[in-house]
């Protein structure tokens, strides 16, 4: 069997965070945002990464490229551990793995021209091309993602979020990466517009056989997009598995709660969904409960899961929960509002 | 005669880059009770609808047209007129709840204040009536959290504070402008769940003004569609979302991908939304409709009734469209 294209064990990220007025010698407290996540990926295929806010889906992505530091082994084609690189030999893999960020104007130099934003990753990584061939490419590229060559002279806030957003999917993909990294994408975007966006991403992806990593908090444009599916819950994954199999038979409470809350388009669809509630609020990732994180708002939990940390099981299909399975209607009435 | 009856509202913006028409020529009805959501993409006009309604246009905005309250003219109205209105008769929840609130004040004294100012009532009676408020809209400990600054709430527990706030003077419409955007999923779950079960007890009319259709589905008894400050469509809620009238609201329910079924791919709209300093004359939907001509571009066939209760604007039949 060959190496999957990204092979990531045990990552880990945390952060030093100092109150105001505390003394030099005062340890810092560690907010930790990942703790130990495992996940494999293979060439061509699309991994969504869902939870709500500040469950570390976007210090994931960073950590990957070393925007934020890590622990834990990242190895890129069953080679090299891209956490263990000096930014200097981090550089070569650069061209490999791109990323498109959430806020498509704030992502774009709003001084550089649209066919300089996208010529500057060539720049960077392809250092023997002549002014010519880049303008070549990045026309055909410009082509490839739906603007206009004509556009190439124009400053981004010429342009609306949509077109924005295909700016930087140009700018990451003229490299010819082998994986995108899309942080919330879509999130910034009209319904009308997320849509084009969605299908050219689709679109590249099948022509172009990238990897894609997709993070986003909307649960139906990651089950439309996605090959396979982690939920992240307070740091860690609640369940990881192929998309039909965690949107029609989501095991892991949490991941159950998560798809019960989604408003579905359909009156009738929407009036007959039992929404599972969660009590309480999100705890805070400076303190996490003892034992499964999820446990203090799970309608199921017991004595044993605040002693025992519950390790990701079950194969294809893996939920991290001593007790997975559907909840049933007596457990949801049970669940504080 | 109906609670709320707005006709032909408009309202205009002055700009550096000529005069941006934001809302042209809205008309509805609301009557006590009731629940109506309206759907638009961002800069189809739809919270600045609510801001006109509530006479909190900026500076440099212009309404014209009708709204009538209870039959009483509240456009443009002079605040002694408008001023009893609001948080009495009419109440708002905006969509950033940090923003909304004044991080200096303490929620219980920002509450207060609300029943201080327009119901007269003494301090001491006025905290304890907003204390009963955060109760009601289910934050635990409501009297130790009243003491607390808005920065301490999450943004879940903010939005309730919202909401208490705006509840205080028991109004008879509340207009809730994307009250759940800001918010995660489950946490949208809890806070709709709490609007339906509030606007049931209190029996309250609801502008829903979202651009999640989804939310709209659970919420509303009628739905009305912008597009480029025009209505495009307005009915009840499930023969709209089960046989959409009009382009556009087909298209956006085609665009949405849906977490209960497997779709290929998604239907997109082409272009982009309209720049609204260049108003177009005729459907402001025409450039990126499917079944548009060359009359679309000149003239819009105005709101009209096309079966009972639904109407429509769009110079194809349903039929044509089929």
């Amino acid at each position: 069997m060959t190496a999957p294209l990204l092979d990531v064990r045990d990552l880990r990220v945390s952060f030093e965070l100092r109150r105001a007025g505390d003394l030099p010698w005062t340890p810092p407290r560690l907010l930790h945002a990942v703790s130990g996540v495992d996940f494999t990926l293979a060439a061509g295929e699309t991994l969504g990464i869902v939870g709500e806010s500040g469950c570390g889906k976007s210090t994931l992505a960073r950590a990957l490229i070393q925007m934020v530091p890590a622990t834990g082994k990242a190895i890129w084609r069953g080679e090299t551990d891209l956490l263990s690189l000096s930014p200097r030999e981090m550089l070569k893999y650069r061209a490999d793995i791109q990323m498109v960020f959430q806020d498509p104007l704030a992502s774009l130099n709003p001084r550089m021209t649209v066919g300089q934003i996208i010529a500057e990753p060539l720049r960077t990584h392809h250092r023997g091309l002549g002014s010519a061939e880049v303008k070549t490419k990045v026309k055909a590229m410009m082509d490839r993602v739906g603007l206009l060559p004509n556009q190439i002279n124009r400053y981004p806030h010429e342009f609306s979020g949509g077109q924005c957003q295909r700016i930087g999917i140009a700018r990451a993909l003229i490299v010819e990466p082998r994986l995108l990294i899309c942080d919330e994408p879509v999130s910034a975007l009209d319904v009308s517009i997320q849509a084009q966006v969605i299908n050219l991403l689709t679109d590249l992806q099948r022509d172009l056989d990238l990897a894609m990593i997709f993070i986003a908090h909307d649960l139906s444009v990651v089950k439309h997009i996605s090959d396979r599916v982690m939920v992240l819950y307070l740091g860690r994954t609640m369940e990881v598995a192929a998309s039909p199999d965690l949107y029609g038979a989501p095991q892991h409470p949490y991941t159950q709660a998560l798809l019960s809350a989604v408003p579905i388009p359909d009156p009738a669809a929407e009036r007959e969904k039992v929404v599972i509630p969660l009590g309480g609020d999100l705890p805070s990732p400076m303190n996490p409960p003892s034992g499964c994180v999820f446990r203090t708002r799970c309608p199921r939990a017991q004595a044993r899961c605040g002693e025992e940390v519950p390790g990701l099981a079950g194969g294809d299909h893996a939920t991290a929960c001593h007790f997975p399975g559907p909840l049933e209607m007596a457990e949801i009435d049970r669940t504080p509002a | 005669m109906a609670m709320l009856e707005i006709t032909d509202l408009a309202v205009r913006f002055a700009t550096t880059d000529g005069t941006v028409s934001a809302v042209n020529g809205v008309s509805l009805t609301l009557d006590k009770g009731e629940t109506l959501g309206i759907v638009g993409e961002s800069g189809s006009g739809k919270s600045q609808l609510a801001f006109a309604i509530m006479g909190l246009l900026a500076k440099n905005g212009t309404a014209t047209g009708s709204v009538r309250f209870d039959g009483q003219e509240i456009l443009n109205a002079p605040r002694k007129t408008i001023n009893p209105i609001r948080a009495n008769k009419i109440a708002m929840v905006f969509q950033d709840p940090m923003t909304s609130l004044n991080p200096y004040m303490r929620v219980s004294d920002q509450m207060a204040e609300v029943l201080t100012l327009h119901k007269g009532m003494s301090k001491a009676e006025a905290v304890a009536e907003s204390i009963r408020m955060l109760d009601a809209v289910k934050i635990p400990d409501a009297k130790g959290r009243a003491r607390l600054y808005p920065h301490e709430f999450s943004g879940g527990m903010r939005q309730r504070v919202m909401i208490a706030m705006s509840l205080l003077c028991r109004p008879e419409l509340l207009i809730a402008d994307e009250p759940t955007t800001a918010l995660d999923v489950t946490v949208q779950a809890q806070i709709m769940n709490l609007l339906a079960e509030l606007q049931h007890d209190f029996g309250m009319a609801t502008i829903l003004i979202t651009h999640d259709l989804g939310v709209v589905a659970g919420f509303c008894k009628e739905v009305l569609v912008l597009y480029g400050g025009t209505v495009m469509e307005k009915g009840p809620t499930d023969p709209l979302f089960a046989t959409p009238s009009h382009p556009y609201t087909r298209g956006l329910l085609a665009a949405i991908p849906r977490v209960d079924q497997e779709e290929e791919a998604l239907h997109s709209i082409p272009g982009s939304p309209p720049n609204m300093t260049a108003a177009p004359k005729g459907c402001p939907f025409a450039p990126r409709c499917g079944h548009a001509g060359e009359d679309c571009l000149d003239h819009l066939h105005p709101l009209s009734e096309f079966a009972p209760g639904r109407w429509r604007a769009c110079n194809r039949s349903v039929e044509d469209l089929a």
